[in-house]
Formats: C-alpha cells, structure tokens, sequence
C-alpha cells in the first residue's frame, strides 16, 4: 500500500469545480501523474498527484477539509 | 545558470527590499522573515542586500548546471541534492549538474536559498525584489514557472568555507504557535474596551487567505465603537477617513477577521488600524502556517525597538563568527 500526502498545508477539495465530478472514487484506478484532489492555500490551487499506479483504496479527507503538510489524503494499492 | 526543472508552490526573487518609494503607493516587497534572508546571505559570502530566492511551502526542484556555494535558512522545508538530505543554515557546495529539491515542509512556511553572487535580474526601482500584484521586480515580476533560468551574479563579497554553521542559540525555531509582539495603535480608539482586550486574549488561527500581501486571521467577531462615521470615512464602524498603513498593521473589517498587512500590502486605505506587529516578529508572521495558531502580545515602543536592535547585534555577531571561521 502506498500513501498520497498533501505537499502543502490548506484546504483540501476532490473536484475540479463545484459543478463538476470528483477526480477519483475509492476503487478507481489511477496512474502515476493522475490528479486525485487539489489543495487551496494563499488563493491559488495545487494539484494533488498520485506518484504511482494503482487503486484507490481509501481516500482519508473529507471534501473541504483543512489539511497539514504532508498529511495523507488517499491510499493506494 | 540554474534551470527550473518544477518551480515549488510560489517562489520568489527577493531582497532586502523596495525601501523609500512608500509615499508613492510602492510597497517594499522583499524577503518577509529578513532575519533568515540575512543569514543565508552572510553564509552565502553575498554582500548586504543580495537577491535570493524566497520558498513558499512547497520547494522547487532546481538543477545547478554550474558549481556553486549555497546557504538555505529560515523554515524547515528538508533540502536535499540529488535527493540526498543536505543541511540548513550551512555553507554547502553544489556541484555542476546537481538536482536541488526539497521534502515537505516540516516547520515554518519560508526557505531563503543564498546562492554566492546572488541571483541576477535587473534592479528596478533600488531593488531585486518581485512584487507580483505589479509584476515588477524580480524574474519578469512573477513566480519562478517551470523551464525559467537563472543567472548568478556578482555580489559576492567573501569565500565562506564549506560546512561553515551557525550554533543553535542563532537559529529560530518555528513552532505551530506564534508569540507575535505588536505595539496597540493607532486606530486602536475605535474598538470597545471588551474587543481591545479580547484581540490580546484570543489564539488566532491562519487562514488559508495567507501570503505576502496579508495574513487573514480567524477567532472571534470584534466590536467597534458606535459613532455618527465623519465626512470622508467610509460607512461601516470599521472604517476611518484614509491613512497610511503601516507595514505589520492589523485592520479587522467589519470586525470580523482581522488582517495583518505585509510586505507587499496595500500603502494606505480606510480601514482602521488596531495595533502593528514589530519589525522583528514580521520576520516570524512570515514563518507561520495556514492553520497555525497566533497570538498578539502588547509591547511598548522602547520594547520594540530593544528587539530590533538585538536582532541587529545577532546579525553582526553571526557576520564575525563567519569571517572567523
């Protein structure tokens, strides 16, 4: 099992937009590269990327919620 | 030439700043924590007032395709080169070809890299610094992008040997709490007795509204004296007739969040102005993190300036220690 970490700390968002669908589900195959969620901090959005391939075993922050630096967002398998 | 493989989250050219254009709206941008940006300058052999490159959060990935002295100080975001874990607050050499990246950011929020010679772009207006809401300054006046190149200068001013470190008593520590010291004013007339006392009571928290321009700040709503606002002011209690901001000021609009204003702040405006962090704890607002706690603690003018000056004095002293070593 591999884990995603935030880079950075701020707010943690899983879609693109509020319209749009979320990035990834649990069961979801990614590949290395994929992004899985953004991160808001001083009014700009980083891209969360996964840095291998693999499925999405659980993804461990809520839409919206604030997060730490390399706190973990998802696991991989 | 240093070629920007990824660019980190915002990192900037900065010096010791834009001074004496205040009046003209011109904000002095620079490095935010100056103690930290000295420091690496000093370690770096670089004259006084260098241009280094200013790490926000999240490090960039650099390749060196030149030899090089570096110094890294200021926040602990974990360098490595050629993913090797290399040390801050130290005179480093980096080699022709060499990657420089960084782990995730473990303590504080900003890295200064000092590399000897400083980093060339042309000065505008007396300074190197980027003031990105203007785009001037700096590299082409904004954020390093990914595929940018550097060039070295020539400000430097002595050969620092490699592995030449300060002792711990001269390196800040960031923790998630931050003891900020302001000095109350000059506004500060327009809050009630009750919200004066409640500003230095509260453990504020960073929002993610965090940057060079400001730090918004979350706790509790603040109350205004009631008052009949006078010509010029706008209408909200918060508000008085324009004046100028101090760099480090904290002005609450609507009494809801305040916001402490930095270096590349708005000059003046109509908000009112409760109290100002000093010149020395700017150099650690800039080290606190979205999500991490703040408090303001009162001090007087005397107190403020007896900081400034230590900080001077440590200053000197690390710039003897180095020369000696």
């Amino acid at each position: 099992m591999k884990e995603i970490a935030s880079p950075l700390p701020g707010v943690f968002y899983r879609r693109p937009d509020p319209e749009k669908p979320v990035y990834v589900e649990e069961g979801h195959e990614v590949k290395a590269g994929d992004t899985i969620g953004l991160i808001e901090v001083m009014k700009s959005f980083q891209e969360v990327k996964a840095e291998d391939d693999g499925v999405i075993k659980s993804i461990k922050v809520e839409d919206g919620a604030v997060v730490e630096a390399g706190q973990v967002v998802a696991e991989l398998e | 030439m240093i070629k920007v493989l990824k660019p980190g989250l915002q990192t900037t050219v900065q010096d010791d700043g834009r001074v004496g254009f205040y009046e003209t709206g011109m904000p002095p941008s620079g490095a935010v924590d100056q103690y930290s940006y000295a420091v690496a300058n000093l370690l770096a052999g670089n004259k006084k007032g260098a241009a280094v490159l200013e790490i926000t959060y999240m490090g960039p990935e650099l390749e060196f395709q030149q030899d090089a002295t570096i110094a890294i100080t200021g926040g602990n975001i974990p360098p490595k080169i050629n993913g090797e874990a290399v040390p801050m607050w130290e005179t480093v050499k980096i080699n022709r070809g060499d990657v420089l990246s960084f782990d995730f950011v473990k303590q504080g929020a900003r890295s200064y890299l000092a590399i000897a010679g400083g980093i060339d772009v042309p000065v505008i207006m007396d300074s190197r610094s980027t003031y990105t809401l203007c785009g001037i300054g700096g590299f082409n006046g904004r954020a390093l992008q990914e595929g940018d190149a550097l060039s070295i200068g020539d400000v430097q001013e002595t050969d620092v040997k490699e592995g030449t470190r300060l002792t711990e008593e001269y390196v800040p520590e960031f923790s998630t709490s931050h003891e900020i010291r302001v000095i109350i004013g000059l506004c500060s007339y327009r809050l009630t007795e009750e919200s004066k006392q409640r500003f230095l009571e509260l453990e504020w928290t960073v929002t993610p509204e965090a940057n060079r321009v400001g730090y918004r700040l979350k706790g509790e709503r603040l109350d205004f004296v009631p008052r009949e606002q006078p010509f010029g002011a706008g209408s909200n209690p918060s508000n008085v007739v324009d004046l100028g901001y101090p760099i480090g000021s904290i002005q609450i609009p609507d009494g809801v969040e305040p916001i402490a204003l930095l270096n590349d702040a708005v000059t003046g405006g109509g908000y009112a102005t409760v109290a100002t962090i000093i010149s020395t704890d700017l150099n650690r607002i800039g080290q606190a993190k979205t999500n991490e706690k703040v408090k303001f603690v009162s001090v007087s003018l005397e107190e403020a300036l007896k900081a400034r000056q230590e900080t001077n004095r440590k200053l000197e002293e690390i710039k003897n220690i180095i020369q000696s070593s």
